[in-house]
């Protein structure tokens, strides 16, 4: 397999491939939907998948995560139900990670 | 649809002026940028502890503290940037290297799709140009924002400006001094992200059509993450709730979808 040596001309070039597949994820999903017809259908897809994204990446969070990841979601959770305010609500659930890791 | 909640409930540190929507028409310009990274600046102060964390454990695995800072300035991803110190050492395996990147960053593919109704009506360089600093908590705010009327991307690229420099603030900092913040996990600051996330996924439209789709994404995403290969689960629950979204339309919205609930 394919390997560069971690000199200093590896590194740096370590370094740009890195940018370059970033910077590809950030491009490539507008480029694909500039090939792709906005029709009543695929406007149904994005913001179907926009609130999606944020589920995806929050309920594997939740399940990998010790008891006090998932008492700071709840915590989150309720607060926005409560006060709909994010700030003190994300305040309120860092806290709660922080004090359940503390404690127990 | 009706709103839900005010920016100055939201977020109650930005100024009242947030309240209407800074354009009403597609435009990207310095007024509107220079209020996207006033409102994102609060969250980008945590964005600091991370960056320290990621900048001490690049020092532990050789980098220099340029090395880190080139790093950290041209990925801008964290999460990819703490995958890619797993796989270093006196050889890094540039194939693996290419594929954690991309898993672990897929999820921007997404993120960027979802705004393409909004950033179509960008001229093209401009519209590129925007999503080098794409990231979850600036798009978010975003695709919260364009539900509520805001059409002014300066959200997405000042709070991308805002995240971007406290990240590399932070990497220098974490390189400079080994002490300070060593626990990031003790003091819960690897949970910043996901109760932000949360927060603005709570704060937008809840109806039945939302809900089924949150669902799926939840179940299939959780089977992605304990079945499929490791970082595949945010493009497989995105994608599953998206074809929900694609079979079940908006009805209620005459405007047409893109501009309805997420």
């Amino acid at each position: 397999m394919l390997t560069i040596e971690t000199t200093a001309t590896g590194t740096l070039l370590l370094i740009v491939i890195m940018g370059l597949v970033t910077l590809l994820t950030r491009v490539g999903g507008v480029l694909v939907m500039s090939f792709v017809p906005i029709n009543q259908r695929v406007e149904g897809f994005i913001n179907g998948m926009s609130g999606s994204v944020l589920i995806a990446i929050l309920v594997p969070m939740a399940w990998q995560g010790d008891t006090g990841a998932r008492m700071a979601l709840l915590v989150t959770c309720v607060m926005m139900f409560l006060i709909k305010k994010p700030l003190p609500a994300i305040t309120a659930g860092i806290a709660t990670a922080a004090a359940w890791r503390f404690f127990f | 649809m009706a709103l839900k909640y005010d920016y100055a409930v939201i977020f109650p540190i930005s100024s009242g002026s947030n309240m209407t929507p800074v354009s009403t028409q597609t435009r990207l310009d310095l007024k509107g940028t220079w209020l996207g990274f006033k409102r994102l600046l609060p969250l980008s102060l945590f964005v600091i502890a991370f960056g320290l964390a990621f900048g001490m454990a690049a020092t532990q695995n050789g980098l220099s503290t340029f090395e880190a800072m080139l790093m950290s300035a041209l990925v801008f991803a964290g999460a990819s940037q703490f995958g890619a110190l797993d796989l270093w050492g006196p050889q890094v395996p540039v194939v693996a290297l290419m594929i954690t990147t991309f898993a672990i960053n897929a999820r921007h593919l997404l993120m960027g799709a979802s705004l393409y109704p909004w950033l179509r009506e960008l001229p093209t360089g401009r519209r590129y140009a925007i999503l080098t600093v794409i990231s979850d908590a600036n798009w978010a705010m975003a695709a919260q924002d364009y539900q509520r009327g805001e059409r002014n991307l300066g959200i997405l690229l000042g709070g991308g400006l805002a995240l971007w420099s406290t990240w590399m603030i932070g990497t220098l900092i974490g390189m400079l001094f080994s002490t300070g913040i060593t626990d990031p996990y003790s003091l819960g600051l690897d949970m910043v992200l996901g109760c932000f996330l949360l927060s603005m996924a709570l704060g937008g439209n809840k109806n039945p059509r939302t809900l089924v789709i949150w669902c799926v994404a939840a179940l299939t995403s959780l089977a992605a993450f304990i079945w499929l290969p490791p970082n595949s689960h945010v493009i497989v629950g995105a994608l599953c709730g998206g074809l929900v979204g694609a079979f079940w339309l908006d009805r209620n919205d005459a405007t047409g979808a893109a501009d309805a609930d997420h």
